[in-house]
């Protein structure tokens, strides 16, 4: 056992991407991130974005330990997802976690109805991209026998939904895409999990709770009568990406406020 | 510093059978993220030990950890634990439910029925009381955690540990309905289920080597699991960074799950 407590939850001199990261789940892992003291990559589809919020987590970490910066990536590129990483190296030598959090769902409605290219455009963001990122960043990760790969899923990916059938498969997917990188990876002590968050209040989800009718009843749904902000789900990822996940892998965390344990309505 | 996320600050807790291995791992850990941290086992010394250990090296702030020995089988033991907890600190906010019995080995088809009985009772009715006995306090703050230590034998099939894997299951099922009639009072109820972790209770697991190597090849990150493995996942549930967390089991297995049969 530890003679000096060990510090849980520290990142000092970690290296970290976080995809999608100017606005609401990714922002708020890229901002606790920094804050426990890692250096971490802030992307986006927009630079100017990436800069402007990578300034502002500097700003805010106030001179302790921590930094952040822009590097633009549209996950839909490949050269892009390239880049990213390799900027990234050149910045700070490596690659400590990735967290995949960018992605997309182009198309609500039936299946039946999903035109081909927004079913392909849907599968490419959403899984392709991730295998891309993870295959550039393993090779480092190997060598120093240490990584963290977290994806950001969905209980969309757990059950079935009414229009948003290929988004949610791909978030089936990646619950599927850690257990394999656990089973290929993880004797070198890459660790991979998801996190499958409900409806957390982002911009992506504004339609499902800007309307108070209808935020009113989808909290009442939920036994914990509310939902998500992004800093809880955000905080989950962060600790996973710490000493205290250090023995957690291929698994699926899901952060719901209790949504998939039961339904305050009795069912037979 | 405590980060943000994970203090605990101003906190009071509980963990039965916190004098040695994971119970005792997440007393340390809780009270070094702040806490007020209750140490609980059969033995009074035992606790009066781990409780002066803990205050000594573990405490940041005004966290403390003080010892109430609590055999969890017996009711009345577990409602001195929780009273003496309020008389002291006059609130709950985390209750840990890791103490857990084994008492037998072998074919759940040949088992006693005294021995189900007392794996039953200490393993799922005593959390049930525990929970139903910090469940007032908490919804009167509206807000508590309850964490109950699992195991992923509660997961898959033994041939050995059968009723302990009921047992282990049962607690998966309490989380999830502590949720429903939990959750409106903004209480959290999860599991958190290990794989071998290297504690006295699993000795017999961990020392036989046959049985070792096969853990060590089964899990794909190759070694069995550490307290402190444990306790962080603990600590991340029962602070701000669990908020929204309930109802879960969270596998905690050097990534045995997710691997199943790679090597059978
Ligand atoms: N919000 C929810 O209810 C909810 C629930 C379950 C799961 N999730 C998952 O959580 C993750 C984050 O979603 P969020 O709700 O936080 O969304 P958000 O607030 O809308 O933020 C999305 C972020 O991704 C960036 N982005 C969008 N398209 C991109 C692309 N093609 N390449 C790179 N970056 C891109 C956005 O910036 P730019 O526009 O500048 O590129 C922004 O930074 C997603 O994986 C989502 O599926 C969300
Ligand atoms: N170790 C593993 O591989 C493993 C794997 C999965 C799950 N778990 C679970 O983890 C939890 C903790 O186990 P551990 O491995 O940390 O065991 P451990 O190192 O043997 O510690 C057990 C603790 O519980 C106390 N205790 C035992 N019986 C008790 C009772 N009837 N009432 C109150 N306290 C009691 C013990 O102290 P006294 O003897 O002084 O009472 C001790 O403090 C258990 O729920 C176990 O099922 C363990």
């Amino acid at each position: 056992m530890a003679e000096t407590p060990e510090e849980m939850f520290d990142l000092g001199g970690k290296v970290a991407i976080v995809t999608g990261s100017t606005k609401g789940i990714g922002r708020a892992i890229a901002e606790q991130m920094a804050a426990l003291g890692a250096r971490v990559v802030v992307s986006s589809r927009k630079a100017d974005a990436c800069d402007q919020v990578a300034a502002e987590i500097n700003a805010a970490l106030d001179g302790s330990a921590g930094e952040a910066v822009g590097i633009p990536c549209h996950i839909l590129h490949r050269e892009q997802c390239e880049a990213l990483v390799q900027r990234t190296v050149d910045r700070w030598g490596r690659v400590d976690i990735l967290v995949c959090n960018a992605a997309l769902n182009p198309f609500l409605g039936s299946l039946r109805d999903i035109p081909d290219e927004a079913f392909d455009k849907t599968i490419d963001a959403n899984i392709k991209s991730n295998v891309w990122l993870t295959n550039l960043v393993i090779p480092g990760m190997i060598e120093r026998r240490d990584g963290v790969i977290l994806i950001i899923g969905s209980t969309g990916g757990l059950r079935g939904t009414e229009n948003l059938g290929t988004y949610a498969m791909t978030k089936a997917a990646d619950m599927q895409l850690v257990r394999n990188l656990t089973v290929e990876w993880g004797r070198y002590n890459i660790r991979a999990n998801c996190i499958a968050p409900s409806l957390v209040k982002t911009d992506m989800a504004k339609a499902l709770w800007s309307d108070p009718r209808r935020l009113d009843i989808v909290n009442r749904s939920y036994p914990l009568q509310r939902i998500g902000e992004p800093d809880e789900v955000a905080a989950i990822a962060v600790a996973l990406a710490s000493r205290a996940g250090q023995w957690m892998t291929g698994q699926t965390i899901v952060v719901d406020g209790g949504m998939m344990a039961g339904s305050l309505v009795s069912e037979a | 510093m405590i980060p943000r996320m994970y203090d605990l600050s101003g906190k009071v807790a509980i963990v039965t059978g916190s004098t040695k291995g994971i119970g005792r791992s997440i007393a340390e850990q809780l009270a070094h993220h702040g806490a007020r941290v209750v140490v609980s086992s059969r033995k009074a010394d035992a606790c009066d030990a781990v409780a002066a250990e803990i205050n000594a090296k573990w405490v940041r702030g005004p966290a403390e950890a003080i010892a109430v020995p609590c055999h969890i089988g017996h009711k009345d033991q577990c409602r001195h634990l929780v009273d003496r907890t309020l008389a002291k600190w006059g609130q709950v906010d985390i209750l840990v439910c890791n103490a857990a019995v084994n008492p037998y080995m072998g074919s759940l088809m040949e088992m006693p029925d005294e021995a189900f009985d007392k794996i039953m009772s200490v393993n799922v009715r005593s959390n049930i009381w525990l929970a139903s006995m910090v469940g007032p306090h908490m919804k009167a703050q509206r807000d508590g955690t309850i964490i109950v230590i699992s195991s992923t034998g509660g997961l898959r099939g033994s041939a050995v540990l059968g009723a302990y894997g009921l047992s282990k299951a049962a607690d998966m099922h309490l989380v999830r309905n502590l949720t429903v009639e939990y959750g409106p009072y903004n209480i959290r109820s999860n599991c958190i289920a290990p794989a071998l972790v290297r504690t006295d209770f699993a000795r017999a697991l961990w020392e036989d080597p046959q049985r070792y190597e096969t853990a060590i090849r089964s899990y794909p990150l190759g070694r069995i699991g550490e307290p402190e493995d444990i306790s962080g996942i603990a600590v991340m549930l029962a602070s701000k960074a669990g908020a929204w967390i309930t109802g879960q089991t969270l596998v905690v297995d050097g990534g045995a799950m997710a691997a199943i049969g790679r090597y059978a």
